[in-house]
This record gives C-alpha cells, structure tokens and sequence, in this order.
C-alpha cells in the first residue's frame, strides 16, 4: 500500500512531506520510547506515535521509515516539521488514539 | 577548595511515589549520617516542601539547594536545581500553569506538604505525576532564565530518562549535566555527548538518600560554584 492511500482512507492530516506520498508502506510500528523505535521499527513502516519532538524526524530517518502519524491531535513542533522537509520525512496528524490508528491500518493492510 | 558530598535528587513525602517518612527532619537526619554536605531537594513537578528542609537543615548545618524534577511534555524528567527560591517558585508556578488533571491519593498515594515543625500544613492536589506541556528545549532555557541547573535524571534508565524517551540526546540542547541511576552504567550513553556526569540517589525512602552522590571539588557550595565544577574551570570538578 503506498503512503497516500493510507492517509486518504484514514483522512490524515499532512503536516510535512506533501510529495513524498507515493512511498510503499512494508508495516507499520507503533511505540513512544524513541530508544525502542530505534532498535525495532523496520525500513518502510508506518510509525505511529504521540511524540512532536524533532527527534522522531532523526529516528525516522535512520530507519527510513516510509512516515509517520502523530495521534490525539497533537500538534507537531515547527522545528519538527521544519526539519521533516529537510530530511524527507512525511508528517501526518490525527484526532484517533494510537489504538485506533493502529487497528484500522492493520484493517487496511498494513501489517 | 574542598570536597563536597551531595546527593541532588531527593524526594520528600510531597511526591506521591515517596515513602511518608520522608520528612524534613528524617531527611536531614539521614544526610548528616551519610555524611552529606549538600542535598538537593526535587519532588515531581512541585518545591512546596523545600523551605521546610531549608529551614530544618539550616539548623544542621546541611546546605539545600531547591528543586523540582520536572516532567517535560516528552515524559522527560529533568532535575531543576535554583540558587534562590524565588527562582524556583516562579519556575513551579509556570510548571503548575501547564500541568492538568488532579491527584487520586488512593491510585497514587498523598502529596503531603509539611513545615519546619513536621506539621502537616495541607495536601498539594495537583497530578503531580503527571507530565506538563513544557517542552524539554522550552523547559532548559525556562530553568536558565532564572539561573537554574538543568539535569536530565536517571539517562541510564528507560523509563523517563532523556535516551529512552527521544533515542538520543536532542542535538544543541544546552544540559549542565547527565545524572546516572549508576555509575557502573555509564556506557549506555554515547561518549560524543560530551556532557559531564553527576550520580544521586533518587532517594524515595530514607534508606537511599546518600546511597550514591558526586563530589564537588570548589570553593563554598552555591549554583555558580557548582556549574563552575561541571564545567571544569579553574581547577574545580566533579566525581562520581
């Protein structure tokens, strides 16, 4: 599934990496310790998380991930998406719990 | 110049995860045995009970130096150390302003603020284990502007410890130092980091307070003096 289905069929709100949508999603990882992402999420996932710090960009970056999905409505730092579009790293936002992000991705195939 | 022993991270019976009995006069009653010279008061997100250590251990000749742990809005916990309490009271005012929900004493146990008398004076009724909306890089210069340490606690621990939470220590941020649960452990940070090391007790019972500090080698024991040691300047530092 490529990145841009994902978010139409979720209504995901793109907040950085507008272009970079027609990536393919192998998977997808959910989880807040950014130590954890670092050493488990897999090249290509979806990594949805409550983090807007700028780091999630860095870690993102180091595992390629395909994007991620921040939840509960919050709101990225500038500086996060500032450095998103630097590095290539869509950003997309939503009102859902990572629970429901979580399930209805894996609803949708991403698993 | 002379060596000082401080162990920087105590916790008093306002923390809700603390033991009751950790009261001003058991506190520094438990500093002079360990051989103590300076402790640092930092309950969760709150200083209600520092002026009563600072009065109790002004009696015995212990120096505090008030603080809080701050939870950032990264569930980040970040010692902050002040010189003055009026520096201190207006960082917990803006801690307060930006920190919701209210405390369940059965779910997280009391947040019991005491005086100098160890009198029960009132019960702080915020969620103070809560984690606030300050973010860490606004939270480090918001302790800054008022002359303040900033420590990230515990960074070898998973839980709330800088590395855990974000992956790594967030480029440029301007820490004073790193606390370590362990000294032993020290390899679980990147050396390139390149920031000094402090180790304290994070004591939540009486037992632990002194159980691990650092020594300062300075002067006479104020904030200045102390970031002076981290820093290594004109022949002062630290040990752990």
């Amino acid at each position: 599934m490529k990145l841009i289905d994902l978010a139409n069929a979720l209504h995901l709100d793109v907040k950085a990496g507008q272009d970079l949508l027609e990536r393919e999603v192998t998977g997808g990882y959910a989880g807040d310790l950014l130590s954890d992402v670092l050493a488990n999420s897999k090249e290509g996932n979806v990594w949805i998380t409550l983090h807007t710090h700028v780091n999630i960009v860095a870690v993102a970056s180091a595992k390629e991930l395909a994007g991620i999905i921040i939840v509960n409505r919050r709101m990225p730092e500038a500086e996060t998406l500032r450095r998103a579009e630097e590095e290539g790293i869509p950003i997309m936002i939503t009102s859902m719990s990572t629970y429901e992000a979580v399930c209805r991705s894996y609803d949708l195939g991403v698993k | 110049m002379r060596e000082f022993r401080a162990d920087l991270h105590i916790h008093t019976c306002l923390s809700p995860c603390a033991d009751l009995e950790m009261s001003p006069r058991n506190i520094v009653s438990a500093a002079k045995r360990k051989g103590l010279d300076v402790i640092g008061i930092c309950d969760h997100n709150s200083a209600e009970n520092v002026p009563a250590v600072e009065k109790t251990a002004r009696r015995e000749g212990i120096r505090v130096i008030g603080g809080m742990e701050v939870t950032s809005k990264e569930e980040v916990h970040v010692l902050a150390l002040f010189e003055t309490d009026e520096a201190l009271f207006s960082l917990q005012e803006i801690v307060y302003d930006n920190l919701q929900g209210t405390n369940d004493e059965k779910l997280y146990g009391e947040q019991v603020i005491v005086n100098e008398e160890e009198e029960v004076v009132g019960f702080n009724q915020k969620l103070l284990i809560g984690a606030t909306d300050i973010t860490i890089d606004r939270l480090v210069d918001l302790v800054h502007e008022r002359g303040g340490l900033a420590i990230a606690s515990h960074v070898d621990r998973e839980g709330f410890g800088i590395i855990g939470q974000l992956g790594f220590i967030p480029e440029g941020l301007p820490l004073d130092a790193l606390e370590l649960a362990d000294p032993s452990r020290r390899d679980r940070v990147p050396q390139d980091a390149g920031f000094p090391f402090i180790t304290s007790s994070d004591a939540h019972t009486v037992q632990h307070i002194g159980n691990r500090f650092t020594s300062f080698l300075m002067k006479n024991i104020n904030i200045e003096e102390m970031r002076k040691c981290l820093h290594g300047e004109g022949g002062r530092g630290v040990k752990i």
